[in-house]
C-alpha cells in the first residue's frame, strides 16, 4: 500500500478498556435474583430445614410434596423447603456439597450410597436420635442395611424385592406349576420352567442385566452366597465359592448352554426388555417390584401378566438396599430433623409413600395396610416377600462401588456373553477384587 | 482484464475459455448430464446427513406426543397413532419447567453478553499485537480448555462459597463466563485476523481515530464472528448441566438440564413421555436461535474489501 501504515494501535486504550471491563465484572452481582439465600435461617426462633427428595414418579412427588406442605402448616416455627433432585446424580451432588459444607439438612438416598458418606462423617449418628416408635416399627434386618460400624447413618422406609414379571397365558400353556410366595420355584426349577417357556425364537427368560452386579449379588443371598466376608479385625475379604456361583452359573447356562434365555438383552436396562416382553418375545423378565407401574402403563389391552417371586436357594432370602432418610452430620438442628422424618414415616405416610412409588414400606404397620395386601397388581405377591429381605452384603464395604464399576461389571458381563468361564471370572472377582478392596483398608 | 472481452488480441485465458465453450457445445448433451449426476448425487449425500441429524431431534418429537403404550411398543411409528398432549400436561406439572427454562436463559444470555464483552478487546489485542507473548496466551488458552470439569469443580466450589455465591445465579454465570472465556477468545482471534489490517490503516489515513477505526471500520466487519462466538457461549451455558447441579441448591433456580434429569428413576428407568417433552423445550430455543442467527454467521462479508 502506499500509504504510511497507521500508527499501531494504542495498547494502552486497550488496557484501559480491558481492566474497565473485568473491574465491571463484579458488578454482575446487580444481576436479579442474583443473592444466594442463606440456608437454615433461624429467623424469630423460626428454623428452616432443606429437605432433598429424590422421589420422581407423579404419585410419588405428590405424596411427597403434600407431606412437606402438611407438615409445614402443622408446624409454623419449624419450615421444611423441599429441594427436588435425581438418582441420577446424587452422588455428585452430595459429595459437593459435602466437601462444601452446603449438605441438603435431609437426604433422600438409598443404603448403597451410605457407605462412604458415613465412614466419611458426613451423615449423623441417627441411633440416639430415633424415636422408639421408629425404631420398633422397622424391623432389625432392615435397620442393618442402614447401619455401619455400628452407627445408624439412615432411617430405611422404601425397598424394593426382585421379582420374575411373568406372562400368565404362557405360563399356563406350558403347564410349569405356578410358584407363590409361600412355595417359589428353587434354581433348578426356574431353569426348567424356563427351557420349558422356551419355543422357536421367544425365550423363556429375558435377563436385563446392563447393571449385573446388584442382581447377581442380591439374588446369590437366597444360596448362601455373600461373596463379601468379614474379617474379626474389620477387612473385608472378596470370595467366590461354590454357594456364590450358582446363580452367575444359572444365568450364564440359560443364555449359553440352553439358550432358554434371551442373549441380546444381557446389555439391557430392565425398561427396554418390555416392548419384547409384551411382543411375546420372552415369557418371564426378572425385574424390580416397581417395574409393575411401566408395566401398567404401557402394556397392551388385555395383556395377562403375573409376578412371580425369585427363585430360593437354601433360604428365600435376596438382598436389597432400601431408600433412606438420612441427616446432614453439620445439621444444627437434629431433633427437629429427625422429628419431620418420624412424621413423614407415619404408617399411613408410609403406606402412601410406597404406593407412589410403586414400592413396599419398610414399616411392619405400614406393611399391613390393606392397600398394600390387595391382588391388584399384585401387591400382595410383594408384600409377602418383604420378610425375606436382608441387607445387600456389599454395601457396607468401603471399596464396593469402584469394585463394582472396575472389576465386577465388566467381569460378569463377559462371563454371562460367554466371552470368559467361570475360572476366569473368579480370578477377576477376586484376585483383582481384593486388590482393590485393599487400598481402602490401609 | 475481463473475461468476456473477446477478439484476438484476446489474451491466453480468454482463448482457452473460448475452446472449451465450444467443446461443450459440440459434445452437447454428455457434460451436462454428467453434471446433473453429480449434483443429484451431493443433493442425496446431503439429504442423508441431514437425516442422520434430523434423527434424534424427529424421534424426540414423536414420543413426546406418544402414550405409554405407543412408547412401549416394539414396533414404534414415526406418527403417533394416538397422538396426546398429556406428556407435556405431566412434565410441566411435575416440574417447575418455565421457571427452569428462565433461569437457563439468564444465565446463558449473560454469560454469553459477559464473555463477548471481555473477549472481543482481548482477541483484537492478540490478533493485532503478534509477540510471543501472545502466541504464548493462546497457546494456554487452547491448552486450558483441556481442564476436566471433575478437576476444578470442588475447588471452584470453595472459591464461590467463601464469595457467598453458591446458589446464586451471579456464581453460576461467572463460572459461564470463565469456562467459555477461552475458547471465546480463541474463536474471535481468528476473526479479527480475518479482518485486514489495511482497512484500519486506511480509516486512520483518512483522519479516523482509534476508536472511531475499531468502531466504524473493524466491529461491523466483525459482526459475524462475534454473533458466532456469543451463540457458542450461550448454547455451551443453555446446555450445561454439571455446574448448574453442583452450584444451584434452591428449586427455584435450578436450570433447565438439571430439571430434565428428575424424570430419571433408580437404574436407569426413565418417564420417556414426559422426559422426552420436557427435552423438546429444552431442545427448541437452540434451534430457533440457529434458524434466526445463521444468515448472519455466514462469511464472506469481507469478500471484495480490500484488493490485493
Amino acid at each position: 500500500m502506499g500509504h504510511d501504515p497507521a500508527p499501531a494501535p494504542p495498547a494502552q486504550l486497550t488496557r484501559r478498556g480491558l481492566l474497565a471491563a473485568t473491574a465491571a465484572l463484579p458488578a454482575a452481582a446487580l444481576l436479579p435474583g442474583c443473592s444466594g439465600d442463606r440456608r437454615r435461617r433461624t429467623s424469630g426462633g423460626r428454623i428452616t430445614l432443606r429437605f432433598q427428595s429424590l422421589a420422581w414418579q407423579q404419585d410419588s412427588l405428590a405424596a411427597n410434596r403434600h407431606l412437606v406442605a402438611e407438615w409445614n402448616r402443622q408446624h409454623p416455627t419449624v419450615q421444611v423447603r423441599y429441594v427436588q433432585a435425581s438418582w441420577s446424580t446424587v452422588h455428585d451432588q452430595l459429595l459437593t456439597s459435602f466437601e462444601g459444607g452446603e449438605a441438603p439438612d435431609i437426604i433422600h438416598d438409598a443404603t448403597d450410597d451410605l457407605a462412604d458418606f458415613a465412614h466419611g462423617g458426613d451423615l449423623a449418628d441417627l441411633t440416639a436420635l430415633l424415636p422408639p416408635r421408629l425404631r420398633r416399627d422397622i424391623p432389625q434386618r432392615t435397620w442393618e442395611t442402614a447401619t455401619f460400624d455400628g452407627r445408624i447413618h439412615g432411617v430405611p422406609f422404601l425397598q424394593e424385592p426382585r421379582v420374575l414379571i411373568a406372562n400368565r397365558a404362557k405360563l399356563r400353556r406350558s403347564g410349569v406349576r405356578l410358584p407363590t410366595p409361600e412355595d417359589p420355584w428353587n434354581w433348578e426349577e426356574f431353569a426348567h420352567a424356563a427351557r420349558r417357556l422356551t419355543r422357536g425364537t421367544a425365550h423363556g427368560v429375558a435377563w436385563p442385566l446392563k447393571e449385573p452386579v446388584s442382581a447377581t449379588l442380591n439374588l446369590a443371598l437366597s444360596t448362601g452366597g455373600r461373596m463379601f466376608h468379614r474379617h474379626p479385625d474389620g477387612r473385608a475379604e472378596v470370595r467366590f465359592d461354590a454357594v456364590d456361583q450358582v446363580v452367575p452359573r444359572t444365568i450364564h447356562d440359560q443364555v449359553n448352554v440352553d439358550r432358554s434365555a434371551s442373549r441380546t438383552t444381557l446389555g439391557m436396562g430392565g425398561s427396554d426388555t418390555l416392548p419384547g416382553f409384551f411382543a411375546g418375545r420372552c415369557a418371564m423378565v426378572p425385574l424390580g417390584f416397581s417395574y409393575r407401574q411401566q408395566i401398567v402403563q404401557q402394556a397392551p389391552g388385555g395383556f395377562d401378566w403375573t409376578v412371580l417371586p425369585a427363585p430360593e436357594g437354601t433360604t428365600p432370602d435376596q438382598g436389597v438396599s432400601p431408600q433412606t432418610l438420612s441427616i446432614a452430620a453439620d445439621c444444627p438442628h437434629k431433633e427437629v430433623a429427625m422429628a419431620f422424618i418420624d412424621f413423614l414415616l407415619r404408617p399411613p405416610h408410609m403406606v402412601r409413600l410406597a404406593l407412589g412409588d410403586w414400592l413396599l414400606p419398610t414399616g411392619r404397620e405400614a406393611l399391613r395396610d390393606p392397600a398394600l395386601r390387595t391382588a391388584r397388581y399384585d401387591w400382595a405377591t410383594g408384600t409377602a416377600l418383604a420378610s425375606t429381605l436382608r441387607a445387600a452384603p456389599a454395601q457396607s464395604v468401603r471399596g464396593y462401588p469402584e469394585w463394582k464399576d472396575k472389576v465386577a461389571t465388566p467381569g460378569l458381563q463377559e462371563y454371562y456373553s460367554g466371552a470368559i468361564d467361570l475360572d476366569a471370572l473368579k480370578e477377576r472377582l477376586v484376585g483383582d477384587g481384593n486388590l482393590v478392596l485393599a487400598r481402602y483398608q490401609r | 482484464m475481463s473475461g468476456n472481452e473477446s477478439g484476438p488480441t484476446g489474451d491466453a485465458s480468454t482463448v482457452r475459455r473460448r475452446t472449451a465453450t465450444t467443446r461443450t457445445r459440440r459434445r452437447g448433451v454428455a457434460p451436462t448430464a454428467r453434471r446433473t449426476a453429480t449434483r443429484t448425487g451431493q443433493y442425496a449425500a446431503l439429504l442423508a446427513y441431514l437425516a442422520f441429524l434430523a434423527f434424534p431431534f424427529l424421534w424426540l418429537l414423536s414420543t413426546a406426543f406418544k402414550p405409554p403404550r405407543e412408547i412401549g411398543s416394539l414396533h414404534p411409528t414415526w406418527i403417533p397413532e394416538a397422538p396426546t398432549l398429556e406428556n407435556f400436561r405431566q412434565a410441566f406439572a411435575e416440574q417447575p419447567l418455565w421457571a427452569a427454562a428462565g433461569n437457563s436463559l439468564l444465565a446463558a444470555a449473560v454469560s454469553a453478553l459477559l464473555a463477548i464483552a471481555l473477549a472481543t478487546p482481548m482477541a483484537y489485542v492478540l490478533a493485532r499485537c503478534r509477540t510471543r507473548l501472545s502466541r504464548a496466551a493462546t497457546g494456554w488458552v487452547v491448552i486450558s480448555q483441556a481442564f476436566p470439569l471433575v478437576l476444578v469443580i470442588i475447588p471452584l466450589f470453595l472459591i464461590l462459597k467463601g464469595l457467598h455465591l453458591v446458589d446464586s445465579r451471579t456464581g453460576l454465570i461467572l463460572v459461564y463466563v470463565v469456562w467459555s472465556l477461552p475458547f471465546a477468545l480463541w474463536m474471535l482471534t481468528g476473526y479479527v485476523r480475518a479482518v485486514p489490517a489495511e482497512l484500519e490503516e486506511a480509516a486512520a489515513v483518512d483522519g479516523a481515530g482509534r476508536l472511531r477505526t475499531l468502531l466504524s471500520v473493524t466491529a461491523p466487519l466483525l459482526a459475524p464472528g462475534i454473533v458466532a462466538t456469543a451463540l457458542f457461549a450461550f448454547l455451551t451455558a443453555w446446555n450445561e448441566f454439571f455446574f448448574a447441579l453442583v452450584l444451584l441448591k434452591s428449586p427455584g433456580k435450578q436450570t433447565l438440564p438439571v430439571a430434565l434429569t428428575h424424570f430419571l428413576g433408580t437404574e436407569g428407568v426413565a418417564d420417556l413421555g414426559p422426559l422426552a417433552a420436557a427435552a423438546l423445550l429444552a431442545t427448541l430455543p437452540s434451534l430457533l436461535l440457529f434458524a434466526v442467527i445463521q444468515r448472519r454467521i455466514t462469511g464472506g462479508m469481507l469478500a471484495g474489501a480490500v484488493k490485493n
